[in-house]
């Protein structure tokens, strides 16, 4: 392979920014299903 | 049955079910087409093994301007129907979208550097998409720059539409100027251009890519639906203390 840090560069770039994505869409979803499921707690403890 | 389907808790529940699975297929194709397209895939007669990069560099170009396109959609759906689910999409794409047309941006050039001697020539294919990349950016600075976000998804929406006249021009670019891009080698009515042992690992890796940005695209919609929900409770919640306050 010639021409390896290009293809190296690329792929890193290529597979990085998905993942990095990827992790961000997850804690985001996970910290707003949290604070959802705490906020109908509280909501339902205010109830009974 | 649009409105059906495009009501958050429908939206919630279908995605919920239908992410892990996007995520999960979608990461299991990438990674083959990726290992197929790096290790196995022949080398190009001309360009020897720079070709590799087009495994990367083709799935990200389509999913830049498919990503604009959904961006459309979904500012037609918010425009006409004025749905709130489309206005939340559409500004959940823009984001996603702006980062596969930059990491098309960049693997190209990386492609150019050893193929043309240079990291950027002002070809209309490249000028075309990095107006394309301009416009993602505008749309993400429009939807965040009104205290109101009901104008500023409105005014993104406009921009989103009027930059739908871009997509053409990207596609044809290549056709209706002399450019340094070379042509499309795989189309939608004829047969591709493109020998079996390197179209293979290209579909791979393009729908791989394709169903992780479904993927990120929905599971970002998602959070964004949960934490609209969030910032309704807690104002509901401080509008009854103010009240009760009121009353005591």
């Amino acid at each position: 392979m010639t021409h390896l840090p290009y293809i190296v560069a690329a792929y890193v770039i290529a597979v990085g920014l998905p993942v990095i994505f990827a992790a961000e869409a997850f804690f985001r979803v996970r910290s707003a299903r949290l604070r959802l499921e705490a906020i109908d707690m509280r909501r339902d403890r205010g109830r009974s | 049955m649009l409105h059906r389907f495009a009501n958050p808790g429908q939206f919630l529940r279908l995605s919920g079910k239908v992410l892990p699975w996007l995520f999960w297929t979608g990461g299991l194709l990438t990674a083959v087409g990726v290992a197929w397209g790096l290790f196995f895939a022949p080398d190009d007669w001309q360009q020897g093994d720079t070709v590799r990069i087009m495994y990367v560099h083709v799935p990200f170009a389509w999913l830049a301007s498919a990503g604009y396109f959904s961006l459309a959609v979904c500012s037609v759906l918010s425009l006409v129907w004025r749905h709130p689910l489309a206005d939340l999409a559409a500004a959940e794409i823009a984001p996603v979208g702006a980062g596969f047309t930059a990491v098309c941006l960049a693997t190209g050039s990386l492609w150019g550097k050893p193929t043309w001697g240079a990291w950027w020539v002002w070809d209309a294919r490249l000028t075309s998409v990095f107006v394309l990349f301009l416009l993602y950016l505008g749309h993400i600075a429009l939807v965040r720059a009104f205290d109101d976000p009901t104008r500023g998804y409105r005014a993104g929406a406009i921009l989103a539409l009027v930059g739908v006249i871009n997509l053409p021009i990207i596609k044809f670019s290549v056709d209706w100027w002399n450019t340094l891009h070379q042509p499309a080698s795989i189309g939608l009515t004829g047969a591709p251009s493109i020998a079996s042992s390197m179209l293979w690992p290209l579909l791979f890796s393009a729908i791989g890519f394709s169903l992780l940005f479904a993927a990120i695209t929905i599971a970002r919609t998602r959070a964004a639906v949960m934490e609209r929900r969030i910032r309704s409770l807690l104002m509901a919640k401080a509008s009854s203390a103010g009240e009760q306050e009121a009353l005591s």
